[in-house]
């Protein structure tokens, strides 16, 4: 299944991209697989008070389903 | 659903006085509520801030809006109400954020605004880097 994973402001500037697209072997891959996948590999942590979304919305746990979009938020700062 | 809610760079004043101008012809509206967002100077470890660069999740975030504003709609007694966000580069003392909602009684009109305010602030995924004039940058986090 293919995944697009983004990334935004402190979290992109770790990563150095703010999009990328992964291809996973099989199904049945679920957010926290993802999570630990990509905390590893950019040396991400959650004290870094991170937020996932799938699909726009915070909050789903569980499995994944192809094409879905994971997105790494930073704490919010609007205003 | 909210339409054109970001704007590039700072919100210019004017656009302020206009949105009033083109709300006098509603004429059961009583009260006007405008919360204005201004990016500070912040002082960190002797750096100023001198300018903050906002970036957002557009398609989130215009998900959060329309959610944020339907249930605004819902819990007062509104006539209307305008969000305005900037993206890109706002220099300290300019303009970033204009919340403009309207009602016959001002009561709805103040609570709304804060609500609106206050919801945007938490759920909305904006983000915003603080850049120092020698150029350097931090993170902004709400508090």
């Amino acid at each position: 299944m293919t995944l697009t994973i983004k990334y935004f402001g402190l979290i992109a500037e770790k990563t150095g991209t703010k999009e990328e697209i992964i291809t996973l072997d099989g199904e049945g891959w679920n957010l926290e697989d993802i999570k630990e996948y990509f905390f590893s590999k950019y040396e991400l942590s959650d004290n870094q008070s991170l937020q996932i979304a799938v699909n726009q919305s915070l909050g789903p746990s569980g499995s994944l389903k192809d094409g879905d979009e994971i997105a790494f938020l930073p704490p919010f700062a609007g205003g | 659903m909210p339409k054109n809610v970001f704007v590039q760079g700072a919100i210019p004043p004017e656009k302020i006085s206009n949105s009033i101008a083109k709300h006098q012809s509603k004429t059961s509206i009583g009260g006007h509520s405008i919360f204005l967002g201004q990016v500070r100077a912040d002082d960190v470890d002797g750096k100023t801030v001198v300018a903050i660069e906002y970036t957002a999740y557009e398609e989130m975030a215009e998900k959060e809006l329309g959610k944020i504003r339907e249930k605004a709609f819902s819990k007062y007694d509104l006539t209307c109400a305008h969000i305005y966000h900037s993206l890109g580069t706002v220099k300290a003392g300019e303009l970033c954020f204009f919340v403009f909602t309207s009602s016959a009684h001002r009561k709805a009109a103040r609570e709304a605004n804060r609500f609106l305010v206050d919801e945007i602030k938490e759920k909305v995924p904006i983000f915003g880097k603080e850049i120092f004039e020698d150029e350097s940058h931090q993170w902004k986090v709400n508090q």
